[in-house]
């Protein structure tokens, strides 16, 4: 952990949003959605909560990360940059033969990324694995995931989740960013997922739901999460808006995997580079 | 002694030599884990729990999460063998196995008991057909089966020293013990067991005790064969299919579908090089049913009789 006010953090999401913004503007690609609702979970844990080492990306000891939500990966990759783990100009390369930042995490190509992701309903299964060699290795480290609320809709989250249980992995920490739309619209008319802090709560976990984008509420739950060693894995539902920071993308599904155009781009940067209202 | 020599009516299933092999290998190497999902006691387990339970996971009955699982532990330097039957190793986890095993290349084995028409009165339904050609076709894996128990054991040793995703399949049933303890064998690289010069037959898994009677029998009438153990269909041992091509006459035998397998994947080799002639003998594509084992592969022609015919057709 790192000591940082909740002030730079703020600054840091709003560094994320641009970076994002502008490597989805340049590729021409790319999912700014669920970028933008992830964004201030994100600086929380890349600037502060995380014990990784950009110059030992492989360290043993580090934190682990698991974007199960692989196709928001350009706001993990913007924490990438910031953080030194990548030449920043790598975010020029998006999508790009050759790029570490390919459309979907890819850990062999990527400094940073602890396991490939892309596949909706996967990664937490991943993060489960690393959380329990972690125990039986006695080490610190804890393991961070993030799964969207319409990925929930897939059985394995509840396959893995059921598993962080019995292996009583209070190591891991499951971020749902909770923006309620998926490709198609949203969740609660494609697939309602009912109560999924309820739903959390009933599989053992220690469930928490907070504002995802209150950078106070997020550092407070961390605080607290933190200290929990209680052998309970903990869940934090963060309420969300797709596309949070946008006005014209706030709350629309045909934002979740569009790239801006030139006047969208400018006036999405100006909008972010001002701060959460 | 000889193989062809030796006693075919000492069996076991090779689903055992897993078993064995992994107890051995666990306690060698403290990285070794397994995970169940429900079915140790069938998958030959029981052992590695009762002695390495540091080692060993249980999921319950979710595959997809096992093959997730796996692959998370791989990340820490774990080499985890994920123990279920071929038709949900292979299947029901293949997109795992796909995404988060193959395409980062980690270091997890899929380790199956159940393959081909063994699970014979199970039904169709469970026996794997498919298996070995679906895996095949995935970027990173490697695909075994072993023909016998000791075989299947040396197999299952070098799976764990190789690096990157290993399928490897098992039996159900009990089958001859054709080689002995102290024979080797190294992955992708096809076993001998007899150089002849009128035809070649190249067998794998529960199949190459057919091909042995087979040949046995061909000799005895004048007709000399080659009969080679393609215990890997991935990476296949193409050296040694462009052996046969002198001879040029090659009967595949396999207990798993004639598309994708071990048939098609020398049919590859030989149509590359632009010479020789293949009859395959396998599940004729079409699923299984409740019966004896003998029952179902006799229905899909895959018997001592019909290599004899298919190579006398062929000579």
């Amino acid at each position: 952990m790192k000591e940082i006010s909740i002030e730079e953090l703020k600054e840091k999401a709003i560094q994320l949003r641009k970076t994002a913004l502008t490597m989805i503007y340049g590729a021409q690609s790319g999912h700014p959605g669920g970028s933008l609702s992830a964004a201030d979970i994100m600086a929380a844990l890349y600037f502060k909560e995380m014990n990784v080492d950009p110059h030992n990306p492989n360290w043993e000891d580090r934190d682990r990360f698991v974007l199960s939500k692989g196709h928001v990966c350009p706001i993990q990759y913007s924490a990438l940059a910031l953080r030194g783990f990548v030449p920043y100009e790598t975010i020029y390369t998006l999508r790009e033969y050759g790029s570490p930042f390919q459309g979907h995490p890819d850990m062999k190509k990527c400094k940073g990324i602890d396991i490939s992701t892309g596949s909706l309903g996967q990664g937490l299964s991943c993060g489960v694995g690393m959380a329990i060699a972690g125990k039986r290795d006695f080490k610190d480290y804890r393991v961070f995931s993030l799964v969207g609320d319409g990925e929930c809709q897939e059985g394995q989250i509840w396959e893995a989740a059921q598993t962080a249980v019995k292996y009583q992995l209070d190591n891991l920490v499951v971020f749902v960013d909770n923006n309620r739309l998926q490709i198609d619209g949203f969740c609660d008319e494609i697939m309602p997922l009912q109560d999924l802090e309820k739903k959390f709560d009933a599989f053992g976990f220690e469930t928490k739901r907070i504002n995802g984008h209150s950078m106070e509420e997020i550092v407070e739950t961390l605080d607290e999460v933190r200290v929990a060693k209680n052998g309970r894995p903990k869940c934090i539902i963060c309420d969300t808006v797709k596309g949070k920071g946008v006005s014209f993308m706030e709350d629309v599904a045909d934002w979740h995997g569009v790239a801006p155009n030139e006047e969208q781009y400018h006036q999405a940067m100006e909008e972010v580079a001002g701060g959460l209202r | 002694m000889s193989i062809l020599e030796k006693d075919l009516t000492v069996k076991k299933a090779t689903r055992e030599a897993f078993g064995d092999e992994i107890v051995k290998l666990g306690k060698e190497n403290k990285n070794i884990y397994v995970i169940d999902v429900d079915i140790a006691k069938s998958c030959k387990t029981v052992n590695f729990i009762k002695q390495l339970p540091d080692q060993h996971i249980n999921v319950g009955i979710a595959e997809q999460n096992a093959a997730g699982l796996a692959a998370g532990l791989a990340t820490t330097g774990k080499i985890p063998f994920v123990s279920t039957y071929a038709v949900f190793g292979s299947l029901r986890m293949l997109e795992q196995i796909r995404q988060e095993v193959c395409y980062p290349n980690l270091n997890v084995k899929i380790a199956c008991s159940h393959g081909g028409l063994t699970p014979a009165n199970d039904g169709g339904s469970h026996q794997a057909i498919e298996d070995m050609g679906v895996l095949r076709s995935v970027p990173n894996m490697t695909v075994i089966m072993g023909a016998d128990y000791y075989s299947t054991r040396k197999l299952v040793e070098q799976a764990a020293k190789v690096y990157g995703p290993v399928y490897l399949r098992f039996t159900r049933d009990t089958v001859p013990m054709i080689y002995d303890e102290n024979e080797e064998f190294t992955i992708g690289k096809a076993k001998k067991i007899k150089d002849g010069s009128d035809i070649a037959i190249i067998a794998n898994g529960d199949t190459v005790r057919l091909a042995l009677e087979a040949t046995k029998e061909l000799e005895k009438q004048g007709i000399s064969v080659k009969l080679l153990d393609m215990h890997t269909i991935k990476p296949l041992d193409r050296e040694a299919v462009v052996d046969c091509l002198n001879i040029g006459k090659i009967i595949t035998v396999e207990d798993h579908n004639i598309l994708n397998g071990l048939g098609s994947a020398v049919c590859e080799v030989v149509a590359e090089e632009g010479k020789g002639t293949v009859r395959r003998i396998g599940v004729q594509d079409q699923f299984g049913q409740s019966a004896p084992y003998e029952k179902l592969l006799e229905l899909n022609g895959i018997t001592v009789e019909n290599i004899i015919k298919t190579a006398k057709e062929l000579i």
